[in-house]
């Protein structure tokens, strides 16, 4: 429980701090560390009577914190064995067989793993022995790192005290009136005798105490999503002290998915907001709240590769806050992971340069900061008719150089005969498009007046009559003409642009059948 | 006398060692690596576009601009590099292009509002890297607006762009780079081709008859300023100012959609309406 409370709040480490939990007003202290035992707090005490003492630390015991933390745990455990024990909330076993050529001696895997938590922030006790049961006593007996080498557990336990065996509330009076104390008298109790008196349990425990038990490991499966979450005590409103704190919960789940050598895929951020004033008095809001929260803000990231680099992952969090920040203070973060495998690639001396997909994540986000979300991707056709109808796509750079070879290839030579080619005339879009007014001669357009220009016709090709979609709301139907246009001079010479006007152009007109007006499309260029 | 020299050579070279380091020596300006435009006339008259510099080219709206700048994306998608059009009047068109042989997902597309947006965003783009050619597009910008881009911002591109493979590539209606641009083109359309179709009586043809089709253009490209140095130039070019006089180019552009249009089977309205 108070592992989960520093977990959250490192600062709190050197502090002595109590958890309170209960229903108010009936709150009391249910963990304390060393410091805060130190100053005379007990187990049971009353908030009120805690709170009299100078210099502790009260903290709400947090359920969902404690269970992130207990995730942790098994992310740490995974990072080391894939053969796990789920064995309580605050305790895992691992089966450490084998891995003595991997991590080096028992005593290094300890280090390894209480380093690795250390990362994680936490601080667990560590114990390994040749028996479960030993093990899981001798880190709840043990602060640190304990190794029980085998064939001596039962002098490694001695020294603890019998309650480290978890003895029913009945035998741990009896063994009290029998004034048993340690493991090392009660292993020394003859078992005959002991299973006369104290009946199964007696000889469970004995064997306990003596370290003689043997059984198989409960294997837990590996998950594959990892969140954090943070409470505040005062809700949040700016962008930079939520990215101090958002920067902090990636720090954790970076960690935690370096610990698996995954990798985030997506992100998923949940803010719950702090409600107004206005629609908590709103009674007629009251419903619909009931229905769907209001005060929460959820963003999905799609990284374009799996990625654990904290700062880069803040920075593009960041940039979607900026661009679409939350209505209201935040009062409660959950940041969730999808996980992966981290990319891996093989560049080559010869493959063209691609920008860094995660960099270049970072510069589409910048950009889309400048010129709106929708307004940056890459172009994708539509399967249409409706001229000019296309969709934006989120831009993934190519991972793989397919044909690549061409690139160096690609070094022109003036020297050498070029290939004969002929480029295809592109097109300019107006967008809108621009009304004109258009003379008809014979059904075939003879004049043009467009953006104050005045043009004749030099050459004409159309009608094209397209339509299509009339069973929606916006059907069309146009007639398009691709029109020669010879400018009059005097057409808007006053200004500055007509020098940089050419005489001719090629422009496309079309007219709209549906609001019997004439428009220009665009301009071959 | 050849000691005097020595002597003299050395104290110039201790007079300007905090400022050059070998006075002296001739560095020669490294080669730089061109890629094709995927017009051969422009290729054969530049070289193709220089890597790492900054290309400018300009011209009236109809001269060929875009189609060039096109038909480098093309070119420069289909080596599988990545590109980017910074577009800033929103006036890109992804059919034609595609049917120019753009590979639209090699094409990361920004649609600008304005200057400033298009400046930042392709600051922002060069300074990510890894692009094979930037292109930015001021193709329908008023030209006053474009004139009142700081020469700095000019400068700043080229250093930016100085030491990458990136190409990146200014579409204007007038040359507003100066300097900081190695290569400059400006281009002129000289005429509009059309055709007729098939099964039409010469005699009966006039400019506005029916039997017209759109064919493409023809367009005329100049090289003013070119600071590129070929391979096999013997001579140090320094910098050259090219005018008229065998500097230009001349290239026809096809119009794809009239091609389109047959294909997809869109009929021309002689009287009746039509549908596709």
């Amino acid at each position: 429980m108070l592992q989960a409370v520093v977990r959250a709040e490192p600062a709190l480490r050197e502090r002595a701090i109590a958890l309170i939990d209960g229903n108010p007003p009936l709150c009391s202290v249910v963990a304390i560390n060393e410091k805060a035992a130190q100053t005379g707090i007990e187990f049971g005490m009353t908030k009120m009577n805690a709170a009299q003492f100078a210099g502790l630390e009260m903290r709400s015991r947090s359920r969902p914190q404690e269970k992130i933390a207990h995730a942790v745990l098994l992310d740490i455990g995974w990072s080391v064995s894939p053969r796990i024990e789920d064995t309580a909330q605050d305790t895992i076993v691992l089966d450490l067989s084998g891995l003595t050529h991997l991590f080096g001696a028992e005593k290094d895997i300890g280090a390894h793993l209480a380093q690795r938590s250390c990362e994680c922030g936490l601080l667990p006790n560590v114990a390994i022995a040749s028996n479960v049961d030993t093990t899981l006593i001798a880190a709840r007996g043990f602060q640190g790192i304990t190794v029980i080498p085998p064939g001596r557990e039962s002098q490694c336990l001695g020294d603890l005290p019998v309650s480290v065996l978890s003895p029913s509330v009945e035998t741990a009076e009896t063994l009290s009136r029998w004034g048993v104390r340690t493991c090392s008298v009660f292993a020394n109790l003859p078992v005959l005798q002991l299973s006369e008196r104290l009946g199964q349990e007696g000889v469970r425990l004995h064997a306990l105490a003596r370290g003689a038990t043997s059984r198989s490991l409960a294997i837990a499966e590996p998950g594959h999503l990892f969140e954090e979450e943070m409470e505040l005590d005062d809700p949040v409103e700016e962008l930079d002290p939520l990215s101090f704190l958002l920067g902090r919960l990636l720090d954790q789940l970076c960690a935690r998915l370096a610990a698996r050598s995954l990798a985030a895929a997506s992100l998923r951020v949940r803010f719950e907001l702090q409600p107004s004033f206005e629609n908590a008095l709103d009674r007629r809001k009251e419903m619909f709240r009931q229905i769907h929260p209001p005060g929460v803000y959820e963003k999905e990231l799609q990284l374009p590769v799996p990625a654990r680099d904290s700062k880069m992952l803040l920075k593009l969090l960041r940039l979607r806050l900026q661009s679409n920040p939350p209505a209201a203070p935040i009062r409660k973060i959950t940041i969730g992971a999808e996980s992966a495998r981290p990319r891996a690639t093989q560049g080559g001396l010869f493959l063209p340069s691609f920008p860094d997909p995660e960099k270049l994540e970072l510069t589409i986000a910048r950009i889309a900061n400048v010129v709106g979300e929708g307004n940056i991707g890459s172009p994708a056709l539509v399967d249409t008719w409706r001229p000019g109808e296309f969709q934006m796509r989120r831009f993934l750079a190519p991972l793989e150089a397919a044909g690549a070879g061409h690139s160096r290839g690609g070094v022109a030579h003036p020297g050498r005969p070029h290939k004969s080619f002929k480029a295809s005339t592109s097109f300019r879009i107006f967008r809108p498009p621009v009304p004109a007014t258009l003379e008809l001669h014979a059904g075939r357009p003879t004049r043009v007046v467009f953006q104050g220009l005045r043009g004749q016709v030099l050459a004409a090709s159309g009608p094209w009559r397209t339509s299509g979609d009339w069973w929606r709301e916006d059907p069309w139907q146009q007639d398009e003409w691709d029109l020669e246009i010879h400018f009059h001079s005097s057409s808007g010479g006053r200004d500055a642009a007509a020098a940089l006007r050419p005489d001719c152009g090629l422009y496309r007109f079309y007219y709209d059948s549906l609001r019997a007006s004439w428009f220009v499309r665009g301009i071959y260029d | 006398m050849s000691s005097k020299a020595a002597a003299l050579r050395l104290h110039v070279a201790s007079a300007l060692a905090a400022r050059v380091a070998s006075p002296f020596e001739y560095r020669d300006r490294p080669v730089v690596e061109t890629v094709p435009a995927g017009i051969g006339p422009v290729d054969f008259l530049t070289g193709g576009f220089p890597r790492g510099s900054l290309t400018e080219i300009y011209g009236p709206p109809c001269s060929g601009r875009t189609s060039l700048l096109i038909s480098a994306l093309a070119s420069r998608t289909a080596a599988s590099e990545v590109c980017a059009l910074v577009d800033a009047r929103d006036a890109f068109d992804p059919t034609s292009a595609e049917a120019a042989g753009v590979k639209l997902k090699h094409l990361l597309w920004v649609r600008c509002r304005n200057v400033d947006q298009a400046l930042r965003s392709t600051d922002l783009l060069i300074q990510g890297g890894g692009f094979g050619l930037i292109a930015l597009d001021f193709g329908d910008t008023p030209a006053q607006a474009v004139r009142y881009v700081p020469l700095q911002v000019w400068f700043r591109f080229r250093r930016a762009v100085e030491s990458t493979p990136t190409i990146l590539v200014v579409l204007e209606q007038e040359s507003n780079a100066k300097t900081c641009a190695s290569l400059v083109l400006q281009l002129h359309m000289q005429q509009a081709r059309w055709s007729r179709t098939s099964g039409m009586a010469e005699e009966i043809l006039s400019h506005h008859s029916p039997g017209y089709l759109l064919e493409g253009s023809k367009s005329h490209a100049e090289m003013i300023r070119s600071r590129t140095k070929r391979e096999g130039d013997r001579q140090i070019q320094q910098e050259v100012f090219m005018h008229d006089g065998g500097n230009g180019a001349e290239f026809e552009t096809e119009a794809m959609e009239i091609y389109s249009r047959a294909l997809s089977g869109t009929r021309r309205l002689g009287g009746g309406p039509g549908q596709r």
